[in-house]
């Protein structure tokens, strides 16, 4: 495999990345609402969460193609969008922002250029990139021409032609088949392998699982939790399990007895009620109460704690919504 | 099935209502056309143009001083013997043969009559024949139609000036063909030729053919007498500059291309600010451009034996400025535009208006005078002026400075507030 030496900067000190009370509205709505997050080099942080939770905010404001309102953000220790810090970024946007009728090659090359890259080091970005995206045999096929999945590493690949210490993937399994995802996988891992600090944004939570040490919740604009996986599931569960509980669709006062049971109502999702149980038997005590109190159970589903369980209690709705 | 029909009806036209540029286009070009041809071709905005023509008086004799005054008083000619006197200058000179034919080369006016020494000896005659002294017309073929409009005032005007002077011919020819006249008539008839404005004694015209006319008219083409195929420049000028128009718009809006594809974002996010940006596209658009005006004027010079290469550096000059005045244009219609299709539909309606009141459609020399005026406000009217300087007056190049000034000013000054509307995609 084509290995590429980029020259890495000397011993920098500032963490690559650092977000201090970040808010950004536009008109009435506040899409970054106050978030600080220090993500710390070589580390892959995902953040997690759904559409509209202002994940995309947060990638453009780090990118720096958002004005924050107030707050700062500071890349290696350079202000977001500053040329030190574009020069130390790489943004891959959830579109397919190339040229269509160019090359793989042309398009890799049209942005090297944009990144100040000339010559020698333009050329060995490039050879990277087609080795990293799988792509080197279709160098010099246009893009439109392109399978989808050959697109999106593409789309990654354009990126990342500079070789940037920090990578912001946006979003970059979207609409791609389950074979291409993987191998999208695969480049992400062999980035992190390399050294590189990645963020991830995802509202799938096994490629949260799969990809990130670090997970962030975002929603409503805010990181609502932060941690790996395995304390996220420990601050919201404990050792309890999850227990997803179905009710007919003529319960009327779900809602006030699964608060009472100490459950929540998951929004979205009529008539099911997200309970989290120390043991799997307690399931018997909500069904016998259910019973008791006259409401008609349909289902029952006992599962262990995941990010998706924890995105649950923490919001009350689903990942996907 | 009517029922379905008329779903389908009424889903077009929802969707019309919501695209706009599709609106534009159905309902405002057709307006904007309909009324920028009517204003040309029905008289809205300043009449039927008056022809401009300098006259020189050489002659100095009763008969042409009468001339000249009913050519100043002639209502669809605008008759001029001097220079406009500029304000708090002198009167400058009246024009000679020399500064008149001058003028014409420059485009200053399309003809100039000079009336000869010895017009008042003999000025008319009925028919082919007589001595007389034509009357000279110089002219500017690129307005083919102002020569004809003065040859044939000119033969209205001298009925109607120098009516004496035909009564005193057509008494000659009747005494030739009738054998003479008594001692009586001839008394009675210059009694009654003595009452005439005009009427003197002359004598019969003898000599060669000049023309059929009452008064002899020696036509010259002092602009295109040399030129092979006059008119090739203007229209490679006009359809040039329209579709150079059309050619920067497309190349502007692949700047709307890449906002709604993302790449814009991506661009900007390196090391690319939005002037870099900017300049680069308007950069790539000018050479589009002049890559189009070049192979359109070679197309020219190969197939309709234009005279581009001892031209050269006046097509240089003008292919530039031209270039960069239409390729700034595109970037403030991409600049200004929120979609494509909006872009598209702003700058189709855009275009073919300033292409029509421009001259790329139509010569702006045929339209009324206020139309021609409307027309400066147009790249057109400028390019198809400087390069009808270059190829057909052979101007030379610092003759263009006033095209070069308008187009690479207004170039600037676009480009300018391009930036400006562009400062909306720099960031959220």
């Amino acid at each position: 495999m084509y290995v590429y030496h980029r020259c890495m900067a000397s011993a920098a000190p500032a963490i690559p990345l650092r977000i201090d009370s970040a808010v950004k509205r536009f008109g009435d709505l506040t899409a970054v609402s106050g978030v600080s997050l220090d993500v710390r080099e070589r580390a892959c942080l995902g953040l997690l969460g759904p559409n509209g939770a202002g994940k995309s905010t947060l990638i453009r404001s780090i990118a720096g193609r958002v004005r924050l309102d107030s707050g700062s953000i500071r890349v290696f220790g350079q202000p977001a969008g500053s040329a030190a810090a574009r020069a130390e970024l790489g943004w891959v946007p959830q579109e397919l922002a190339l040229y269509p009728l160019l090359t793989c090659r042309e398009n890799l090359e049209a942005f090297g250029r944009y990144q100040g890259l000339r010559g020698k080091a333009l050329r060995e970005g490039i050879a990277w990139c087609l080795e990293w995206a799988a792509l080197a045999d279709r160098a010099g096929a246009t893009v439109k021409t392109l399978s989808g999945g050959m697109r999106r590493r593409l789309n990654m690949a354009a990126g990342l032609v500079h070789r940037p210490r920090l990578v912001l993937l946006d979003e970059p399994t979207v609409g791609v088949d389950p074979q291409s995802r993987n191998r999208i996988f695969e480049m992400v891992e062999e980035l992190r392998s390399q050294g590189t600090t990645v963020i991830y944004t995802t509202h799938y939570m096994e490629e949260a699982e799969r990809l990130c040490d670090t997970i962030a919740i975002v929603d409503h604009g805010n990181v609502i939790a932060q941690g790996t996986k395995e304390e996220l599931v420990e601050r919201s569960f404990g050792r309890h399990s999850d227990v997803l509980m179905h009710f007919a669709s003529s319960v009327e006062n779900a809602p006030a007895w699964a608060a009472a049971q100490g459950g929540t109502m998951q929004e979205g999702a009529e008539g099911v009620a997200h309970f989290a149980v120390a043991q799997p038997t307690d399931i018997a005590r909500l069904l016998d109460a259910a019973g008791r109190d006259g409401l008609e159970v349909i289902d029952v589903v006992l599962r262990r704690p995941n990010l998706e369980s924890v995105f649950l209690q923490l919001t009350g709705r689903d990942l996907r919504q | 099935m009517v029922k379905m029909m008329a779903a389908i009806v009424l889903n077009g036209f929802r969707s019309l209502r919501r695209d706009r540029g599709a609106l534009i286009l159905s309902f405002v070009l057709p307006i904007a056309f309909f009324s920028i041809f009517a204003a040309i071709f029905g008289g809205m905005g300043g009449g039927t143009p008056r022809v401009t023509v300098l006259v020189v008086d050489e002659d100095g004799s009763a008969e042409s001083e009468r001339l000249v005054s009913a050519l100043l008083q002639e209502p669809t000619l605008a008759a001029s013997v001097r220079p406009e006197t500029k304000k708090g200058e002198p009167v400058p000179p009246a024009y000679t043969a020399a500064s008149a034919e001058t003028a014409v080369k420059r485009g200053n006016a399309p003809a100039a009559l000079i009336i000869p020494k010895g017009f008042g000896a003999h000025p008319v005659a009925f028919g082919p024949g007589g001595d007389r002294n034509p009357i000279r017309l110089l002219h500017d073929s690129s307005d083919p139609v102002a020569a004809q409009m003065v040859a044939g005032i000119l033969q209205k005007v001298v009925m109607t000036s120098l009516p004496g002077a035909m009564a005193k011919v057509g008494m000659q020819y009747f005494e030739r063909s009738s054998g003479g006249l008594t001692p009586e008539q001839r008394k009675s008839i210059e009694s009654a030729m003595s009452r005439v404005p005009d009427g003197r004694n002359s004598t019969a015209p003898s000599g060669p053919r000049r023309d059929i006319g009452l008064v002899a008219l020696d036509m010259r083409d002092v602009v295109g007498e040399k030129k092979q195929n006059s008119m090739i420049a203007f229209y490679a000028a006009g359809i040039g500059v329209m579709f150079l128009l059309f050619t920067a718009s497309a190349a502007g809006g692949t700047l709307l291309d890449e906002a709604e594809s993302g790449a814009l974002d991506r661009i900007l996010s390196a090391r690319v600010s939005m002037t870099t940006l900017l300049a680069g596209k308007m950069a790539y658009s000018a050479l589009l451009a002049s890559a189009q005006l070049t192979l359109m004027f070679l197309w020219g010079a190969l197939v309709f034996h234009l005279d581009l290469f001892t031209h050269l550096p006046g097509f240089i000059v003008m292919t530039a400025a031209t270039a960069f005045a239409v390729a700034s244009f595109g970037m403030l219609l991409a600049s200004v535009s929120h979609t494509r299709a909006q872009q598209a539909a702003v700058s189709t309606l855009i275009i073919l208006t300033m292409s029509a009141l421009g001259g790329s459609m139509f010569p702006r020399f045929l339209m009324p005078e206020a139309m021609q005026k409307v027309g400066l406000l147009t790249f057109n009217a400028w390019a198809i002026d400087g390069y009808t300087k270059v190829f057909w007056r052979d101007e030379p190049v610092l003759h263009l400075a006033p095209q070069v000034a308008v187009l690479f000013g207004s170039g600037v000054v676009l480009f300018l507030i391009a930036r400006r509307f562009a400062r909306r995609w720099e960031y959220s």
